[in-house]
């Protein structure tokens, strides 16, 4: 009984995420291809459209929440986080500079 | 006509077979018979059902590290031939055309270089972490049995890509780093550069699924009381790599699909013009490239822990130095990739923090060598095979090291880079550190999965080739390069460069003669294997728990699972007498039935790339549509396990303890003896 209870309501979680998840990326590209936005709005709405997108993924799929976070996920999320930090904040460190000194 | 044509084949036609240059018609007809050899030979042996139901459609670990290994090998001996035809024409050509067409040479070099990382470094590794992870740290198999199927097959439908090219059509001419603008269509229109990305898509792809799977295993599989400080190191570095693999895949498997859609549809994302940027590309590239120089190395470097312990008969020293020094390169190795890439326009302070941080990566490597060099240091040393490859590496890849911090210094590199002296580096750090790691492993490890030891004859003849080899065929690179010999070159307008080039030469011969001897030690090893077997499964009295189980050990590793007790967890147990005891009515275990679906959904992607690599449309979708057709079909068996009972269990594990306690246990003088049976005398 409480296994068909504890299965309904993970598949109540998976099938939110799936149309959460759907319904951001049509979103962004709605933005992009339907819209007149530009420039920085624009971008905004798409840097919101993925953070949602990631939490979503977090929360519907991944099972991490804040409350009973177990102490493995809570470092694995934080290295991650400090690695795509690096990655990205590298990325833009070097990409603008070699965007300044040649003049793109 | 010709649009029917166009639909069934695409752009395969008869230009595609290999008459171009001498040298690429014989390779193609090698491969062509040696292929028709091998699917006659089982034939004829009556041995397709075997290979079918025991290992091609196996879920077991052991088996797929196996033929991952296998898979190494065989792309091994072609990456080196090509090492040799590269070497060859460098010697040959200098003032001359030589005997290779400068397009074929380049080829060449970028087969080598994809080869010998995708195809020969990459899965070599994943098959011994395979094989052994598990093992020591007491788990019955990996987490997701089925997902690591499928990491295999698909790197196994990349290698295909790679080796059917030379058959059908050529290869890229752009490296193995495959840059643009030269990769895109202006330049380069033909079908190489969409063979290089989609063999490489496939591979990357393969090892995401390898990362999340090993680091999946480690975290949740660990037998009661293997608390992280106790994994052996070989687990830990397998648990670095893996987390490596999981975050540095990505970017590669992004940089390829973003140069697809430049040169299938059009896009710019890379292009000289109309806005695109290369630059995106080389950095996505390297925030790939550098990790998995450490996704190269740091396994080899778990496996020379467990070598230098155990052929020194001695505790790891500084356990806990090297575990937090692995955890320190996997972390910095995220901070430096830009060092490749140092002479593309940003600024000097951009330059200088990359530089500092990659010579940083030194203190942590440094600390190893000492760990290793002190774990030697007053123990019961023997100069086996292992532990011959394991010395090799100390000595050499310090070097390798050094130039490695002249070239982290950016005005250095600006001298330097894009000469012979990176090539001699890179494979200063690639042949002793991971290819010797590799080799250690497979030679430590071959008795635990067969039951017989490999020849140690043949295997000394192949190491002390591979040592010289190497130094012969690269320290005249540094000089060469130092020179201002650029790498990737044809043809050689400079006659006071013939003496090195020939000295590496020589040195390339004897590589390829330890390849040669490497074929002959198995050949060697399997004909005398009733000379070798050590079916108890500790013939070198190993320290970590893949030796505590019987070799071969049984599909399910262990009939209980073992306790730890102590880092040297079968060392521990071997002390306190409880390494061989009987069972009662062991618990019934849960094991994975076989399935094809791994292999068809490898099968699937390949048809899929290759038909994306000819502009065969009905191939393309049809191959992807096959494969989540066969994910989506396997998702309604039911009947994916089946149990082993108690009965069996322990009527097995009881005949195995029977035995050990039956046989004589051998000192380690006689470790390479017939009579070394598997079962070890206590060194204390
Ligand atoms: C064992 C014998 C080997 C020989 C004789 C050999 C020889 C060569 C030669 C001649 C080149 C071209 C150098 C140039 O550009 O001037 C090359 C490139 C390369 N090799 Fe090797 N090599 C060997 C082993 C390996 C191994 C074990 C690895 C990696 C695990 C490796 C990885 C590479 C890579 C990545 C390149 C660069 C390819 C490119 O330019 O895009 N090689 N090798
Ligand atoms: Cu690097």
């Amino acid at each position: 009984m409480n296994d068909v209870a504890a299965y309904r309501r993970t598949l109540r979680l998976y099938t939110l995420g799936l149309v959460l998840a759907v319904l951001l990326t049509a979103v962004s590209f709605a933005v992009v291809g339907l819209t007149a936005l530009n420039g920085p709005g624009l971008w905004w709405v798409l840097y919101g459209c993925g953070a949602l997108q990631v939490m979503v993924h977090f929360r519907c799929f991944l099972h991490i929440s804040l409350a009973r976070s177990h102490r493995h996920d809570l470092w694995l999320l934080l290295f991650s986080g400090l690695i795509i930090a690096l990655m990205v904040g590298g990325t833009f460190w070097v990409l603008l500079s070699q965007m300044a000194r040649m003049g793109g | 006509m010709s649009d029917l044509h166009g639909w069934l084949l695409g752009r395969l036609s008869w230009d595609a077979l290999p008459f171009y240059s001498a040298i690429a018609t014989v390779a193609a007809g090698v491969l062509v018979a040696g292929v028709l050899a091998a699917v006659l030979f089982i034939a004829a042996t009556r041995r397709w059902g075997y290979l079918w139901r025991e290992w091609l459609t196996s879920l077991d670990h052991k088996r797929i590290g196996v033929m991952y290994v296998v898979l190494a090998l065989v792309m091994l001996v072609r990456g080196v031939i090509e090492g040799v035809l590269l070497r060859t024409q460098q010697a040959v050509a200098i003032n001359n055309p030589g005997f290779l067409p400068p397009e074929h040479f380049s080829q060449l070099f970028t087969t080598h270089g994809t080869i010998m990382i995708f195809f020969m470094a990459m899965p070599f590794l994943t098959g011994l972490i395979n094989i052994v992870v598990p093992l020591q740290i007491g788990a019955r198999d990996v987490r997701f049995a089925l997902l690591n199927a499928i990491s295999l097959w698909l790197t196994v439908a990349g290698a295909g890509l790679v080796m059917i090219s030379l058959v059908l059509g050529r290869f890229s001419t752009g490296g193995w780093s495959g840059y643009p603008p030269y990769t895109e269509p202006p330049y380069q229109t033909g079908v190489g550069p969409d063979y290089w990305i989609w063999a490489l898509t496939l591979s990357s792809i393969g090892a995401t699924l390898t990362g999340i799977n090993f680091a999946t295993t480690l975290y949740k599989e660990r037998a009661p009381g293997m608390a992280f400080m106790r994994l052996p190191l070989f687990a830990w570095t397998a648990l670095c790599t893996s987390i490596l693999m999981i975050f540095a895949m990505p970017p590669l498997t992004v940089a390829t699909l973003l140069l697809a859609l430049d040169r299938y549809l059009g896009f710019h994302f890379f292009s000289n013009t109309d806005g695109g940027n290369l630059m995106n590309y080389i950095n996505l590239f390297w925030l790939f490239g550098h990790p998995e120089v450490y996704i190269l190395v740091l396994p080899s470097f778990g496996i020379f822990s467990e070598v230098f312990p155990t052929f020194s008969a001695k505790r790891l020293y500084g356990y806990t130095s090297l575990v937090l020094a692995t955890l320190a390169i996997t972390v910095l190795s995220f901070t430096v990739w830009l060092h490749h890439f140092f002479t593309m326009g940003q600024s000097a302070g951009v330059n200088a923090a990359f530089g500092i941080a990659t010579m940083l990566i030194a203190i942590p490597t440094g600390v190893k060598i000492y760990d290793w060099m002190l774990t030697m240091f007053r123990g019961r040393v023997r100069l086996t095979v292992p532990l011959i490859y394991a010395s090799l590496f100390l000595m050499l890849f310090v070097v390798g090291g050094l130039t490695g911090m002249t070239l982290a210094t950016p005005p250095v590199d600006f001298q330097l880079h894009n000469t012979t002296y990176l090539v001699a580096h890179f494979h200063n750090m690639l042949i002793p550190g991971t290819l010797f790691g590799l080799l250690a492993g497979y030679t430590y490890w071959f008795p635990k999965v067969f039951g017989f030891r490999l020849n140690e004859h043949w295997g000394r003849v192949a190491a002390v080739c591979f040592g010289l080899g190497f130094l012969l065929a690269f320290m005249p690179l540094y000089l060469l390069g130092a020179a201002g010999m650029p790498r990737r070159l044809s043809v050689i307008h400079q006659s006071a460069f013939a003496p090195a080039l020939w000295v590496a030469e020589a040195g390339a011969v004897l590589l390829f003669a330890a390849v040669a001897s490497l074929v002959v030690q198995l050949i060697v090893s399997i004909r005398q294997r009733d000379h070798t077997r050590a079916p108890l499964g500790d013939p070198w009295n190993g320290r970590t728990l893949e030796w505590a189980s019987p070799s071969p050990p049984p599909a399910y590793n262990f009939a209980v699972l073992p306790a730890v007790h102590d880092r040297d967890a079968f060392m521990w147990l071997k002390e306190q007498g409880q390494a061989y005891r009987a069972v009662v009515q062991p618990a019934p275990i849960n094991m994975p039935r076989n399935t094809p679906v791994a292999l068809f959904i490898g099968a699937a992607s390949f048809v899929a790339a290759f038909g994306l690599v000819w502009h065969i449309g009905w191939a393309a979708l049809g191959g992807v549509l096959a494969a989540v057709a066969c994910v989506v079909v396997r998702s309604f068996n039911r009947h994916t396990h089946q149990t082993v009972s108690s009965a069996e269990l322990a009527a097995e594990h009881n005949r195995w303890v029977a035995a050990v306690q039956a046989a004589e246990a051998v000192n380690r003088d006689l470790e390479l003896d017939p009579r070394n049976r598997g079962r070890a005398e206590p060194t204390l």
